[in-house]
């Protein structure tokens, strides 16, 4: 570093060096700005942009992978209305969303609670326990679910056995499928969201909790009129969290079912990575894509505009 | 003298019975807490001793959890029947690579967004933002095209290079850097330092804890994938783990402990890297949902 004579040195706090710099400078700045920048900026330009310009153009071709694709208009996403298979992956991906995503918030929220208890025995060792799944392979894990589902080699079949229950083909019966791919897909995000319950439980200041106590708010009610509120922000955030990962469900769904029994647990990820991998469908493959997309985005700025009214600050 | 007495006791009665109840209500929990511990923990025991069974004692008794007959036959029989050395290789590769590169060029990118002033910038975390939102499924088709134009289907770089940067990434280190104070850089660049040498010798090591949690969720999100290496990958000894694996289940329905072996095997290096960073990286998660 080069010292500079005591005369010409500022002091580092003061405004004046700051602003001189500001000021002789700008380009610069903006072009150190960019260079630091540009990597990973073309990177995404070309894989996340350009790809999603490409995308939404090719939604409106017949392209099938071979020879050139032809302009078809919005006729892909006409058919897609009276695509049967479309219809039942769509309905599959609400009903997913619409039970996993209350249902992983509920617990998380409950587990996040739970394990805020000062003085709790053995919490490292809980929410360890609870986050594990989502630190492993869900492709790997959900192997473990489809064997311990297993009639024959499965723990959990045997068990219902025990009591006298049976779960008869396990994840192959049509009616319990969805179930078991819902399940295992809570079981391995509510760690991640139980964590950002927690971060956001122990930002609440102590002292609020504690006069409601003295008011004489039992736990139930400084629960709902003071911890719940507060939350609002990170329940918004994990309610997107959870969203998009239910939306875009994969792993379990394809290596416990594959999509079966006759479509059942279909959802419109699984759907599309078979029109465009396994059929060479990639027109209509994006087209069933950009319906996703919009499927999020409109689902998001409700969920944003639901507890955007309710943010509490303190 | 009685006057004094009598509210004393009362106090310390009721002091003892609400401890009691804290205590109870302490107790309650740690059981229930156990239980649920014990569904989270399941399919990992499960995977742990049916890797160490035969399978005739796992078809003959299901519903134990405690080997009767022990073998460590799986673990050396998996290496043989699946590249399974070359599959581990390549995760380590690819999972390795990516998350040394991304964390790099994101942390980059996010310090530029959040310390520097310049035109465009607002457009720039804009667009950022919005791209968060989208579910990346929607970019495979043109995403696939693009590889294999380039020649990279079953190569190295077609799994890794358009991994090599995150709008998640960037926008986790800006969240970071700015929350930096300002003095700091100041007083290094009216000492004459280079903004490059300000963010290598500065900011960086600042940095330590966001860097850290965003190298692990790198690491996570690529050594724990299946559907990219499933797209972009055709041939089984350019397969990472995962969908190597899941191939395996699908060419042999009924080898549960040969299974079961091979995801231990895949599933330790994850479990081990998160215990050892567990409490900065639970930390990092619980502060991106707070504000």
């Amino acid at each position: 570093m080069r010292i500079l004579p005591a005369a010409e040195r500022r002091p580092s706090t003061g405004l004046s060096g700051t602003k001189a710099w500001r000021v002789t400078s700008k380009t610069r700045q903006a072009f150190t700005a960019w260079m630091f920048i540009a990597p990973a900026g073309v990177i995404i330009a070309i894989f996340v942009f350009w790809t999603l310009f490409e995308s939404l153009k090719t939604s409106f071709t017949d392209d099938s992978g071979f020879g050139s694709a032809n302009w078809v208009g919005l006729a892909n996403y006409a058919q897609l209305l009276s695509d049967p298979r479309f219809l039942n992956a769509l309905a599959n991906t609400l009903v997913y969303a619409a039970v996993v995503v209350p249902v992983s918030i509920v617990i998380a929220l409950g587990l996040a609670v739970l394990l805020n208890r000062p003085n709790l025995p053995f919490r490292g060792f809980f929410r360890v326990a609870v986050f594990l799944p989502f630190v492993t392979s869900l492709g790997i894990s959900s192997m473990a679910w489809w064997a311990m589902l297993n009639p024959h080699a499965g723990i959990i079949p045997a068990w219902f056995e025990i009591f006298g229950l049976s779960l008869g083909n396990g994840i192959q019966d049509p009616s319990l499928a969805m179930l078991f791919v819902m399940i295992v897909g809570v079981w391995r995000d509510v760690g991640f969201f139980m964590v950002m319950y927690l971060g956001g439980l122990q930002s609440i200041p102590k002292e609020l909790r504690e006069s409601a106590q003295i008011d004489g708010a039992g736990p139930w009610k400084s629960f709902w009129s003071i911890t719940w509120p507060l939350l609002a922000n990170t329940t918004m955030f994990v309610g997107i969290m959870a969203l998009v990962f239910a939306f875009q469900a994969f792993d379990q769904i394809y290596i416990m079912t594959g999509g079966g029994p006759f479509f059942r647990t279909e959802t419109l990820v699984l759907y599309i990575f078979s029109t465009a991998v396994e059929r060479y469908q990639l027109g209509y493959a994006s087209a069933i894509s950009w319906v996703l997309v919009l499927l999020v985005f409109v689902v998001s700025l409700f969920q944003v505009g639901y507890f955007s009214k309710r943010t509490v600050q303190y | 003298m009685t006057a004094i007495t009598v509210p004393a006791v009362d106090y310390a009665t009721q002091a003892t019975r609400k401890a009691r109840r804290q205590r109870l209500v302490t107790t309650v929990v740690v059981i229930v807490m156990f239980a649920i511990s014990a569904f989270f923990l399941l399919p990992f025991a499960w995977m742990l001793t049916a890797s160490v069974r035969t399978e005739g004692s796992l078809l003959a008794d299901p519903a134990t959890l405690w080997p009767t007959v022990f073998t460590l036959d799986n673990y050396s029989e998996i290496w043989r029947r699946i590249p399974f050395g070359r599959q581990l290789g390549n995760t380590v590769v690819f999972a390795g690579v990516v998350t040394v590169v991304s964390v790099t060029l994101n942390s980059m990118a996010g310090y530029a967004l959040a310390r520097f002033d310049f035109r465009g910038k607002n457009v720039a975390f804009l667009v950022l933002i919005l791209t968060l939102m989208v579910p990346i499924e929607v970019t495979f088709v043109p995403l696939y095209n693009i590889i294999s134009n380039f020649g990279w289907i079953d190569t190295y770089q077609g799994l890794i290079v358009p991994r090599m940067a995150s709008a998640f990434g960037i926008f986790l280190m800006r969240q970071f850097f700015i929350a930096l104070p300002k003095d700091l850089e100041d007083a290094a660049r009216i000492d004459g330092a280079s903004e490059i040498r300000i963010f290598l010798r500065i900011m960086w090591p600042l940095a330590k804890p966001a860097v850290l949690t965003l190298g692990m969720f790198s690491l996570l999100r690529n050594w724990n994938d299946l559907l990219w290496p499933l797209m972009v990958i055709t041939r089984q000894d350019m397969l990472t783990l995962p969908p190597g694996l899941a191939m395996f289940k699908g060419d042999n329905l009924t080898e549960f402990g040969l299974l079961m072996a091979g995801s231990v095997v895949a599933l330790i290096p994850m479990v081990v890297a998160f215990l050892f960073v567990q409490r900065s990286f639970i930390e990092g998660v619980a502060t991106t949902g707070m504000k």
